[in-house]
């Protein structure tokens, strides 16, 4: 079925843009806060001071703006492609993280953590089999679907 | 302790944000035309709907408890823990939005979830 294909193509790019800009967005993020260090202490001065550190950070902003680009490949992916199939599909990012740790910021990854990576690649691997869509479209507000479409 | 605290704020948090933003973007519909003037449209809709409101509200406290966690551990311990989401994320698509969360999608979230146990044991 032609649709389906094209539901199927659309889903797969908007996935690799979410997991791709959300591993960057969480290396380059951990990369800033590690540098920034956490609040001295659990007062409202001292979280200013804290947050103050983290906004002048480049890194951060980096990480902060891969970040937005990830949410908006998310919010368009989810017009169409259910939540229990883009959430887990999106878990492939656990795959990236590690390596992106490991070989930008010099983190030790374990055998065993490398095994738990590798059962999140076969499950995401499993719900990427499953339809993408299962709740009919635009049942939930017909109204809003058309005028969307209208355009 | 404190750090469990944490990851438990950003899993409950996390996952309860997206949902609700899931549900918003459900109410808009399926996304045909990715020009930037339809995808800006679609941006401008979405923070219309309240239920995008709520979930952005869960998750900017999601992620105010992952930049504390992102602070004191590890990214490649961190990350991959708030993957206990992608748990509660299959039973909030079955219960709360009514998806049909197949046999083959179920396993696969098993499967997900044993490596996240591994992740954090390792």
């Amino acid at each position: 079925m032609p649709s389906g294909q094209k539901l199927r193509g659309k889903t797969a790019v908007l996935l690799f843009l979410m997991v791709f800009f959300g591993a960057v967005g969480d290396t380059l993020l951990g990369k800033g806060m590690r540098a920034v260090g956490p609040p001295g202490a659990w007062n409202p001065a001292e979280i200013t001071a804290f947050l103050g550190r983290a906004v002048v950070s480049p890194a951060v902003w980096l990480g902060f703006s891969s970040l937005l680009l990830f949410f908006l490949s998310y919010m368009l992916v989810l017009t169409w492609a259910d939540f229990s199939y883009v959430l887990p599909a999106s878990a492939a990012s656990y795959a990236v993280v590690p390596l992106l740790g490991h070989f930008f910021l010099g983190e030790a990854v374990s055998p065993v953590r490398w095994t738990g990576v590798a059962l999140i690649a076969l499950g995401v691997g499993l719900v990427g089999q499953t339809p993408p869509s299962t709740a009919p479209l635009g049942s939930v507000a017909p109204a809003e679907v058309e005028t969307a479409q209208g355009d | 302790m404190q750090i469990a605290f944490f990851v438990l704020l950003v899993v409950m948090a996390g996952t309860s944000g997206e949902m609700f933003v899931s549900r918003a973007m459900k109410e808009i519909g399926e996304v045909t035309s990715f020009r930037p003037a339809s995808i800006a449209r679609v941006v401008l809709r979405a923070l219309g709907q309240s239920w995008m409101w709520a979930g952005l509200a869960m998750m900017a406290l999601a992620f105010f408890s992952l930049l504390v966690l992102l602070s004191r551990a590890n990214v490649s311990f961190v990350v991959p823990v708030t993957a206990l989401s992608y748990v509660m994320a299959a039973l909030g698509g079955r219960f709360f939005l009514r998806e049909q969360v197949s046999a083959g999608r179920w396993m696969g979230v098993a499967l997900v979830c044993l490596g996240v146990a591994l992740v954090w044991a390792g």
